[in-house]
């Protein structure tokens, strides 16, 4: 029996060996568009925030020509001040609203399709759980910093194109607005930014949030958020220390202290130190990378809930 | 070759066995109806053979272990499990573009055929058609796959009678002249029985019972018995017995030293058991029977 039954399985080996296979940058490529076309809330949501913004800056923008005339009046340092703001804080709110798509997209990635089932139909497809999940986790990491940055870039020409609309319109000069918005220096910071922070050091979060949306049953959101709050203020009692409580404050406010006064600048904000020569960023990725293993091996095994 | 081999399967649920160490051989071309009342075990057994949850015990399907190789194994096996699975949100044209994207053997213009003789748009949601569209699409979808294994679990289950038939005449019509094997898992034994070539029962997380249709029709008769005759019908030792209103029938195992066909038909009118009928006979209240074949 067993001599028969290796024979079997010898045979049928070759016989599957030769079946062809989708390479696998291609599975990422269709695993990709399946996120886009199920959560189009990550590019709808900034892409509303940037529109409002728009918006509210087209009606401010009827004050732009009595602003341009009193900054004649500040230095040099403050002008520039003055009037990359706008810029500053089109950019803020856009990497707000693109974090908090982030946050809820990780949320839902791993529990939705075990919620509606359609996790059955995924996995009648030849898509590993690998690649499923790798795909999934590249949405916040990878996919999200870029998309803030373009949609981002784009609100800015739309901002500066604006401006100097009304002062041509109004007769005064677009000279200072342009040499003081300072975009291409600010685009590259945020770039940076974007990517570096972001992306690379806040994967652990993403990590955490998928690794708990493969796991519950349900309520994902706070079986995420409970342990974050829960075990540091153990830590506090117990203890009387408040290393985890600072190590997270640090990874969620971006490496530094947390900040409260966001309206010092990008350049500021994004000039702190170099994240990339940070162990920190390392062992977050290290720990991302731990997350997301047990995020493949928890939906291989778990069914629709 | 066989397409799925399992021996010794076991599978549990904390106390509960859901597999208790099932032996099963399924053979390539062969359409095999896996029969069993609501938690025999039968889905339990499916998701093992699909890759969807973990077993103990040897299982190779196609030659792969499909709990290690469940990506691999979906290019040569398609499923449709019990209730409709495609993702509510997702368009027509979308499903068709991904799983074109993603499968090597997937025939897009024979899905694209199959859709128009439906009066499904390419432009809907899934949340917007009827169960049965649904289930249409999940056709389409699975019939333009050359797969060697098609896993059906329920696949009708909720469908109107309409659906079901049509259901089971595109399987057929499609998938009777090729070489390829067909595992079926329903409570609803009739509307398959003329499709299938072999028959699996299963009860208790155990094959009860195992034959192939021709087998069927050699060794089991069900006899239709005048009234006077029922004492010596039962002298003859039946399998089953099935008391109607105004006619009773009683089930017979041929095999050496039973009664023979001609004997029988002396005492009635003989024909072969339908499915459910002998499925009540294996393994409703009539006496245990162990005929060859059983996997004990």
């Amino acid at each position: 029996m067993n001599t028969q039954s290796n024979a079997v399985s010898a045979s049928a080996e070759t016989q599957a060996s030769t079946v062809a296979e989708i390479p696998a940058e291609r599975l990422f490529y269709w695993a990709l568009r399946r996120e886009l076309w199920e959560s189009r809330s990550i590019y709808i949501a900034p892409l509303a925030a940037a529109g409002l913004f728009l918006l509210g800056f087209l009606i401010s923008a009827y004050r732009l020509p009595a602003k341009m005339r009193d900054l004649s009046a500040l230095d040099s340092m403050q002008k520039h001040q003055l009037i990359a703001q706008p810029y500053t804080y089109a950019a803020l709110l856009i990497m707000f609203v693109t974090f908090v798509v982030a946050v809820i997209y990780c949320l839902d990635a791993l529990h939705g399709e075990r919620r509606d089932r359609s996790i059955l139909f995924w996995k009648s497809l030849p898509v590993s759980d690998l690649i499923a999940v790798l795909t999934k986790a590249s949405i916040p990491i990878v996919f999200l910093p870029l998309l803030t940055f373009v949609i981002t870039a784009a609100t800015h020409v739309f901002m500066l194109l604006l401006s100097a609309l009304v002062l041509m319109a109004s007769g005064g000069g677009t000279a200072e607005l342009l040499s003081h918005a300072g975009l291409a220096q600010t685009w590259f910071m945020l770039l940076y930014h974007l990517l570096v922070v972001h992306g690379l050091w806040y994967a652990p979060i993403y990590g955490w949030l998928l690794l708990v949306s493969a796991w519950a049953r349900r309520a994902p959101l706070l079986w995420a958020g409970l342990p974050l709050l829960v075990i540091p203020m153990f830590e506090k009692v117990a203890f009387n220390t408040a290393y985890l409580g600072n190590l997270l404050g640090e990874r969620i406010s971006g490496g530094g202290p947390m900040r409260t006064d966001v309206a010092t600048g990008l350049d500021a904000m994004m000039a702190s130190d170099n994240l990339l020569v940070r162990p920190g960023l390392w062992i977050g990725l290290a720990i991302t990378a731990i997350f997301l293993i047990a995020a493949v091996r928890l939906r291989r095994s778990k069914g629709p809930i | 070759m066989a397409c799925i081999e399992a021996r010794g399967l076991r599978k549990t649920f904390g106390k509960n066995v859901a597999l208790d160490g099932v032996n099963l051989r399924v053979e390539e071309g062969r359409i095999v109806g896996l029969i069993g009342p609501n938690g025999a075990g039968k889905t339990t057994a499916l998701n093992a053979i699909l890759g969807l949850s973990s077993f103990q015990g040897e299982l190779r399907v196609l030659g792969r272990d499909p709990w290690i190789e469940r990506d691999r194994l979906m290019n040569e096996v398609c499923f449709i499990s019990d209730v409709a699975v495609i993702p509510r949100w997702i368009r027509v044209w979308q499903a068709i573009d991904y799983v074109a994207g993603v499968h090597p053997r997937f025939d897009r213009a024979k899905a694209e055929r199959f859709l128009d003789k439906t009066t499904i748009s390419r432009n809907s949601k899934v949340r917007e058609l009827s169960k049965g569209m649904v289930t249409q699409l999940h056709l389409a979808l699975v019939m333009a796959i050359d797969a060697k294994l098609l896993v059906l679990d329920e696949p009708t289950l909720g469908l109107d009678i309409l659906y079901r038939k049509q259901f089971y005449d595109s399987l057929l019509s499609d998938y009777l002249d090729r070489r390829r094997t067909i595992v079926v898992a329903t409570h609803q034994v009739d509307e398959i029985q003329n499709v299938l070539t072999d028959l699996v029962f299963i009860h208790r997380g155990r094959i009860a019972f195992e034959c192939s249709m021709e087998e069927l029709e050699s060794r089991y008769v069900e006899l239709i018995i005048h009234p006077e005759q029922l004492s010596a019908a039962r002298a003859l030792k039946p399998i089953h017995e099935h008391a109607g209103i105004g006619r009773s029938s009683m089930f017979f195992h041929l095999a050496p030293g039973n009664p023979t066909r001609e004997q029988l038909s002396a005492l009635g009118e003989v024909r072969t058991p339908s499915v459910a009928d002998l499925f009540v006979a294996v393994l409703g209240d009539g006496p245990a029977i162990r005929p060859q074949g059983v996997a004990q």
